[in-house]
C-alpha cells in the first residue's frame, strides 16, 4: 500500500547530550518521561486510597471518638503547615519555569526555597508528633484515654466527655493520623533527598540547556505530595471544631 | 515493513508529535494560583469554625478538591498537556472512586437488615 | 519454502545455516554485561531463568501437598507445616511465577519489536524491575528458610494479624517489593505502547498480543498499589497492634479483605490476559488466518481489565459482607465472563476454515481453549450466590482456579515459550518430544484437577490436610495426575536446554508468521532493527506475507 500521507521534510535534529537512543526525538523522550511519571503518581493515588478508605470507614463508625481526638490537633500548626507546603509548591512551579527559560541562578534559588519550606514542614510535623507522644496519644500499649473520658479534669472545656469504650477508638484515629501523615512525611523526605541532588545538578547547569525533564517530573511528584496534604489537613484536623453546639 | 530515510515524518502518526506546541506557564499565573490556594486554606479553616451541620465535611472536601484541581491544572500543567495526560489523570481518580464507592456499598448496606 | 500438509515449519538449509554472528546475545560478553544491561531482550532472558527457578520451588510444594493428601490421615506432616506448604505454594506460584510469567519474559522481549521500537520506554526501570523481583524472591526464600508462613497466600485477617507466630511480616515485605516489580513493568509497557509505535503502527494494526499486555498493564499499575497498602497495614497491625483489623479494638477484618481482593481479583486478569494474547498469535499462525473479529478481541481485553475492577467482593461472599452488595457483585461477576467468552468465540471462528496444523504451540493453545473454558464456566457457577455458599472454600474453588491458571495460563505460557523460542534463541526445539510433553501435561493436568471438582462438590474443604476416607480414591487419582504433570513440566526444561546447543537453526521466520518480530533475524540484534520500520499493512495480513516471500530471494544463514 503506498504511503499517501507521507511527507519528507529536511531539517536538522539537534540532540541534547541526554538523548536516549531508543527514542527518535526529544519530544518523544520528554513526553514519555512525563507520561511515565504520571503513571507512577496513579499508583500513589491508589496507595493512599486504601488509607483514605480506612479513614472514611472508621470516621463513620466512631465519629464520637474521632471528634475529640481530632480536636486535640492544633489547627494553627496544621494550617501553617498547609500554607508552608503550598508555598513550597509555588517555589517548585517557579523552578520549572526557570528551567524552561534557562535561568540557572533563579532555578537554583527556587529549588533551595522549595527544600527549605519542605524542611520547615517536616520540622513542624515533628513538633506535632512530639506533642502527641508527650500526651500519650501514640497508639500502642502506652495509649492514654483519660483526656477523652474526662476532659474537664485535664482542663479541656470545649469537648464532650465520651464513654471509655468509645474512647478506646480514639486510638484508631491516632493510628490513621500517624499512618497517613507518616506516609506523607516519608514521601516528603524522599522528595527532599531528591531535591538536594537536583540542586547540585542544577548548579552545574544540567537543567538550563534544554533538558528540563527531571525538574518537570520531580515537580509533578512534589505537587502530588502537596495535593495529598491538601486533603489530609481538613480530614484530620477539621472534623468538627464545635462539638458542644 | 519498508525502510525509510532518517528524517521520515508521518503526520498521520501521533507517536512522534514533533514541534508540538510547548506552552510555558508564567510566574504570574503561578502567583495567582498560589494566592487562590492560600485563600482556600483560610476559607476552609474559617468554615470549619462555623456550624453547617452535615455540610461541614462537604464544604471542606469541596474546597480541598478545588485546590487539588487548580494544582493539577496549573502547577502540574495538565491544562496544557495532551489528551493522553488528561485521560490518565481522570483514570487515576476514577479508579480511586471505584475503590471508595464499591467498598462503601458493602458497609452502607450492612445495616439494612437481612431479607 | 513449500509447506508440507502436516507442518508449516520452514527452516533454512541446515547444512549451510548459522546463527547470525551479530545478535543481542553475542553483542557483549561477561556477567556484568548481563547484570547491568538495558536491553529488554536480555532482561527478558534473565526473568525467564528466575521465574523458572521459582516455578520449580512452587512445584515442589505442590508435590508435597499432593503427597500428604494421598492418605486421609494427617500422617506426613503436622497441620502447621501443611499450612506452610499450601501458603508457600500459593505465594510463589501467584506472585513469583504467574504474575510475571508472560509479561516479564515474552512481553519484555517482544513488545518493542512488535511495535517497531528499539527498546521499551525506560530500559533502566526495566532492569530495576528485575532486581526488585529478585529482592522479593529472596525475601520469600528468607521467610521460607526462617520457618515459612502459614496464612495462606491470601493473608486473611484476623488469622494473619492476631493468631499466628510465623514470618508474616517478612513475607509481606517480599510481596510489597515484588509488587513494585510488577508495577514498573506495567508502567513501562503502557508508555511504550502509547508513545513508541513506529510510523504507520496505529492502535488497530498492533498485534493482539500487545493489546492484551496493555490491558494487563493498566491493571498492574492501578491495582497493585492497593495490595501494597493492605499488606503494609497487616505488617503494622502485627508490629504495633493498633487494631485496624481487630474486632476487639473496633477494627474490621473485612476491611483488609476488601483492600486485598481489590488487587487480587484484577491480579487474576493480570495473569490471564497476557496468556490470551499469546493464544491469539498462536491460533492465527497455525490456522494461517487472521484473527476473527480483531476489534472485538482488542476491546474485550480492555473490557476485561475494566470490569475486573468491579467484581472483587465475590471472594468474600461468605465472610460477612452485606447481602445487597453481594447481589450487586454477583451480577457484575457474571458480566465479566462475557468478554472472556467473546475471545473464545473469536478464536473458534479463527480456526473455522483455516489451514490448521498441530505444532507444539498449537497443541498447548488447544489445551488452553478447552481447559480455560471449563475453568471459566465453573467461575460462573461460583458467581451465583447460592452455589458459592456451597462450593466456596472447598476443592471446587481449588479446581476452578487451577483450571484457569494452570490449564489456562501455564499452557499459554508454554505455548508462547515454544512459539517464540526460535526467535529468542535462533534455534528450534525438538518437535517430537515437545509434542509428547504437551500431551503428557494435558493428561496429567486433567487427572490432577478434574477429580478435585468432584471432591469440592462432595464437600471436601480446601486447605485441610486430612479428610474423610470416602474421598481417598479421588485424592489418589489427583496425586497420580500430579506426578504425570510433574513429568510433563520437567521435559521442556531438558529439551529446551538441549536445543540451545543442538537444535536446528531456525532462521528468521520458521512459522511463516506475520508480525514485525518475524521479519528480523533470529536472535535479534540488540537494537532490534537496523532502520525503524514503517507499518503499511494490517495485523495478521497473510496475503502481504505471501506477496513478500514471493519477492524475496531466499538467503542462506
Amino acid at each position: 500500500m503506498p504511503r499517501e500521507t507521507a511527507v519528507h521534510e529536511p531539517h536538522e535534529h539537534v540532540f541534547i547530550p541526554q538523548h536516549r537512543h531508543h527514542f527518535e526525538t526529544e519530544e518523544q523522550q520528554r513526553e514519555a518521561g512525563s507520561f511515565g511519571m504520571w503513571l507512577f503518581l496513579l499508583t500513589e493515588i491508589m496507595f493512599f486510597g486504601g488509607l483514605f478508605f480506612a479513614y472514611l470507614l472508621y470516621r463513620n463508625w466512631y465519629y464520637d471518638a474521632f471528634v475529640p481526638a481530632s480536636n486535640f490537633l492544633s489547627v494553627t500548626l496544621g494550617g501553617t503547615n498547609t500554607a508552608i507546603l503550598i508555598t513550597s509548591g509555588f517555589c517548585m512551579a517557579l523552578a520549572v519555569w526557570a528551567a524552561e527559560v534557562r535561568k540557572k541562578q533563579f532555578l537554583v534559588i527556587a529549588l533551595i526555597l522549595t527544600t527549605v519550606f519542605g524542611l520547615a514542614f517536616i520540622g513542624i510535623k515533628y513538633v506535632e508528633w512530639h506533642d502527641e507522644w508527650e500526651h500519650h496519644h501514640v497508639p500502642g500499649a502506652g495509649f492514654d484515654i483519660s483526656e477523652f473520658v474526662s476532659p474537664n479534669a485535664h482542663g479541656i472545656t470545649d469537648q464532650k466527655a465520651i464513654p471509655p469504650d468509645m474512647a478506646q477508638h480514639c486510638q484508631i484515629f491516632f493510628f490513621l493520623y500517624f499512618a497517613m501523615t507518616g506516609m506523607h512525611a516519608l514521601h516528603m523526605i524522599i522528595g527532599i533527598g531528591l531535591l538536594v541532588w537536583l540542586i547540585l545538578r542544577a548548579q552545574r547547569g544540567d537543567f538550563t540547556a534544554g533538558y528540563v525533564a527531571p525538574i518537570e517530573n520531580f515537580g509533578l511528584y512534589w505537587h502530588f505530595v502537596d495535593i495529598v496534604w491538601l486533603f489530609l489537613f481538613p480530614l484530620l484536623y477539621l472534623i468538627n471544631r464545635h462539638p458542644l453546639k | 515493513m519498508t525502510t525509510h530515510e532518517q528524517h521520515f515524518h508521518d503526520p498521520a502518526n501521533v507517536t512522534n508529535p514533533e514541534h508540538a506546541e510547548h506552552h510555558i506557564v508564567t510566574p504570574v499565573h503561578y502567583l495567582m494560583v498560589f494566592g487562590a490556594l492560600l485563600l482556600g486554606t483560610l476559607l476552609t479553616v474559617l468554615a470549619a469554625d462555623q456550624d453547617f451541620g452535615i455540610m461541614n465535611p462537604v464544604i471542606a472536601l469541596a474546597i480541598a478538591s478545588t485546590k487539588a484541581v487548580i494544582v493539577i491544572l496549573f502547577f502540574m500543567h495538565v491544562k496544557y498537556q495532551s489528551n493522553l495526560i488528561k485521560m490518565t489523570v481522570a483514570a487515576g481518580f476514577f479508579t480511586f472512586l471505584v475503590l471508595i464507592t464499591m467498598t462503601l456499598s458493602d458497609y452502607i448496606s450492612r445495616a439494612w437488615g437481612l431479607w | 519454502m513449500s509447506a508440507t500438509s502436516t507442518t508449516i515449519v520452514t527452516l533454512p538449509d541446515q547444512t549451510t545455516a548459522t546463527i547470525p554472528k551479530k545478535n543481542y546475545i553475542s553483542a557483549e560478553h561477561g556477567l556484568l554485561s548481563w547484570l547491568l544491561t538495558g536491553d529488554h531482550k536480555r532482561i527478558a532472558m534473565l526473568y525467564l531463568i528466575s521465574i523458572t527457578f521459582f516455578f520449580f520451588i512452587g512445584g515442589a510444594f505442590a508435590g508435597l501437598i499432593r503427597l500428604e493428601l494421598l492418605t486421609p490421615q494427617p500422617d506426613l506432616v503436622a497441620s502447621d507445616t501443611y499450612n506452610k506448604f499450601f501458603s508457600m505454594h500459593g505465594i510463589i506460584m501467584v506472585f513469583l511465577f504467574l504474575v510475571p510469567s508472560v509479561p516479564a519474559t515474552i512481553g519484555n522481549f517482544l513488545i518493542p519489536i512488535m511495535l517497531g521500537a528499539r527498546d521499551l520506554a525506560f530500559p533502566k526501570i526495566n532492569l530495576l524491575s528485575w532486581y526488585l523481583y529478585l529482592a522479593g524472591g529472596t525475601l520469600t526464600l528468607a521467610a521460607l528458610v526462617l520457618g515459612g508462613v502459614d496464612t495462606g497466600w491470601t493473608f486473611t485477617t484476623p488469622l494473619s494479624t492476631h493468631y499466628l507466630n510465623t514470618h508474616v511480616v517478612t513475607t509481606a515485605c517480599a510481596i510489597f517489593v515484588a509488587g513494585f516489580s510488577s508495577i514498573f513493568t506495567g508502567l513501562n509497557f503502557i508508555v511504550t505502547i502509547h508513545r513508541m509505535r513506529c510510523p504507520g503502527m496505529t492502535w488497530f494494526r498492533m498485534p493482539l498480543f500487545v493489546w492484551s499486555h496493555y490491558a494487563a498493564s493498566i491493571l498492574m499499575v492501578l491495582g497493585t498499589p492497593v495490595l501494597a497498602i493492605s499488606i503494609v497495614l497487616v505488617a503494622l497491625e502485627r508490629l504495633i497492634g493498633i487494631g485496624v483489623f481487630d474486632p476487639n479494638k473496633g477494627g474490621d477484618p473485612l476491611l483488609f479483605q476488601h483492600l486485598f481482593w481489590f488487587y487480587s481479583h484484577p491480579a487474576v486478569y493480570i495473569m490471564i490476559l497476557p496468556g490470551m494474547g499469546v493464544i491469539s498469535e498462536v491460533v492465527s499462525t497455525f490456522s494461517r488466518k487472521r484473527v476473527f473479529g480483531y476489534t472485538a478481541v482488542a476491546f474485550s481485553s480492555v473490557a476485561i481489565a475494566l470490569f475486573g475492577f468491579f467484581v472483587w467482593e465475590h471472594h468474600m461472599f461468605i465472610m460477612g459482607v452485606s447481602n445487597y452488595s453481594a447481589l450487586v457483585f454477583s451480577l457484575l461477576t457474571m458480566l465479566v465472563a462475557v468478554p472472556s467468552a467473546i475471545k473464545i468465540f473469536n478464536w473458534a471462528f479463527t480456526l473455522q476454515k483455516g489451514s490448521i496444523t498441530f505444532e507444539t504451540p498449537m497443541l498447548y493453545a488447544f489445551g488452553f481453549m478447552g481447559l480455560f473454558t471449563i475453568g471459566g464456566l465453573t467461575g460462573v457457577f461460583l458467581a451465583a450466590l447460592g452455589m458459592d455458599i456451597q462450593l466456596t472454600e472447598t476443592y471446587f474453588i481449588v479446581a476452578h482456579f487451577h483450571f484457569v491458571m494452570v490449564g489456562g495460563m501455564l499452557m499459554a505460557f508454554l505455548s508462547g515459550v515454544h512459539f517464540w523460542w526460535p526467535k529468542m534463541t535462533g534455534r528450534m526445539y525438538p518437535e517430537q518430544i515437545s509434542k509428547l510433553a504437551a500431551v503428557v501435561t494435558f493428561i496429567g493436568f486433567n487427572l490432577t484437577f478434574m477429580p478435585q471438582f468432584i471432591l469440592g462438590y462432595l464437600g471436601m474443604p480446601r486447605r485441610y490436610h486430612a479428610y474423610p476416607p470416602e474421598y481417598q480414591v479421588l485424592n489418589v487419582l489427583s496425586t497420580a495426575g500430579a506426578t504425570v504433570l510433574g513429568v510433563g513440566y520437567m521435559l521442556p526444561i531438558l529439551y529446551l536446554a538441549w536445543s540451545l546447543k543442538y537444535g536446528p537453526i531456525a532462521g528468521n521466520n520458521p512459522w511463516q508468521a506475520t508480525g514485525l518480530e518475524w521479519q528480523i533475524q533470529s536472535p535479534p540484534l540488540t537494537e532490534n532493527f537496523t532502520e525503524i520500520p514503517v507499518m503499511d499493512h494490517e495485523a495478521y495480513d497473510y496475503e502481504w506475507l505471501e506477496h513478500k516471500t514471493q519477492q524475496e530471494v531466499t538467503t542462506v544463514g
